[in-house]
């Protein structure tokens, strides 16, 4: 494992992390969508083209619209 | 002490990840039909991308599969949120005049890259899915600068079923050619040229438009949706 895998994975764990304590959800989806793009860095850099691409553009890209938009629509603020 | 059962629960869940992964060999020789298709796929589908080749010819049928569980999943998204007529007079916020501009320059790229995806899916990374996925982004970022403007959502039920009874209708055309369901009828080709490998390519940009048209579809109901 390279040192740019290591960072690249410990900052996904503070992504992850910050997603479950926030309480405005509008910051979690953020935080959630962060995962996913530097999951596809981490997919690149270990040789998954394909993996990438499809995480960069549905999971950092599609399922964080998805989630804005279902949050704007309900409560932004978890009770 | 809900906390600490939460807790126990995560542990042990950890611990069963922990002990699978401890299991698999990484990295070690692959097994014989992994080796097949690295070795040999080139060769028998045409297709530069192996991944590709996996995808769409060796485990072509589960392909079909995947594209069902989208649209069915497309479905079901548009029967719950399906409005037939808005009430009159409601006014939605134009979007900045940023966000506006950005829209006129950004979307015809962004279409296409995303074709570019899915019609090279068997010579570089990537394919129908992620082709389509980055149209349906194009999509998206359309109907945030125009909120008011709800085009296509006919269009993109069309296109959806068109390329699906494409699909379908190619693997039929494999079985009456004797090469089975989804297999390849056509000549391969030269190596690495746009226009190769068989049925590959009509086959991603089937998925492509397909798949492009579903997610638009799906992000195009949310939105309509109060």
């Amino acid at each position: 494992m390279t040192i740019i895998q290591a960072v690249l994975i410990s900052l996904m764990l503070v992504a992850a992390a910050a997603t479950s304590v926030f309480k405005d959800l509008i910051s979690a989806v953020v935080a959630c969508a962060a995962v996913s793009l530097l999951a596809s860095v981490l997919f690149y850099l270990l040789d998954a083209p394909d993996v990438a691409m499809a995480e960069a553009a549905i999971g950092a890209g599609l399922t964080t619209a998805i989630f804005v938009l279902a949050v704007v629509k309900t409560q932004r603020h978890e009770g | 002490m809900r906390k600490v059962l939460a807790l126990l629960l995560v542990l042990a869940v950890g611990a069963g990840f922990c002990a699978v992964l401890a299991k698999i060999p990484f990295g070690t020789d692959k097994v014989d039909v992994a080796n097949h298709y690295m070795r040999k796929g080139v060769e028998e589908t045409g297709a530069g991308n192996i991944v590709t080749s996996v995808v769409v010819t060796y485990r072509g049928f589960d392909t079909l599969g995947e594209v069902t569980i989208l649209f069915i999943v497309a479905i079901g998204l548009g029967a719950v949120l399906f409005v037939e007529k808005r009430p009159a007079g409601e006014q939605k916020e134009e979007a900045s005049l940023i966000v506006r501009t950005g829209s006129k320059v950004l979307f015809l790229p962004i279409i296409l890259l995303g074709v570019y995806i899915f019609v090279h899916g068997h010579l570089t990374p990537g394919g129908g899915f992620q082709g389509g996925a980055v149209m349906a982004s194009g999509f998206l970022l359309l109907y945030l600068a125009w909120p008011r403007h709800r085009a296509g959502r006919r269009t993109f039920s069309a296109v959806e079923s068109l390329a699906g009874v494409a699909f379908v209708a190619i693997g039929l055309l494999g079985v009456a050619c004797g090469v089975g369901f989804l297999g390849n009828f056509l000549p391969l080709g030269t190596r690495y040229a746009l226009l190769s490998a068989g049925v590959i390519p009509i086959i991603y940009v089937a998925i492509g438009l397909k798949v492009g048209a579903e997610l638009a579809g799906v992000v195009a109901n949310l939105m309509e949706r109060e």
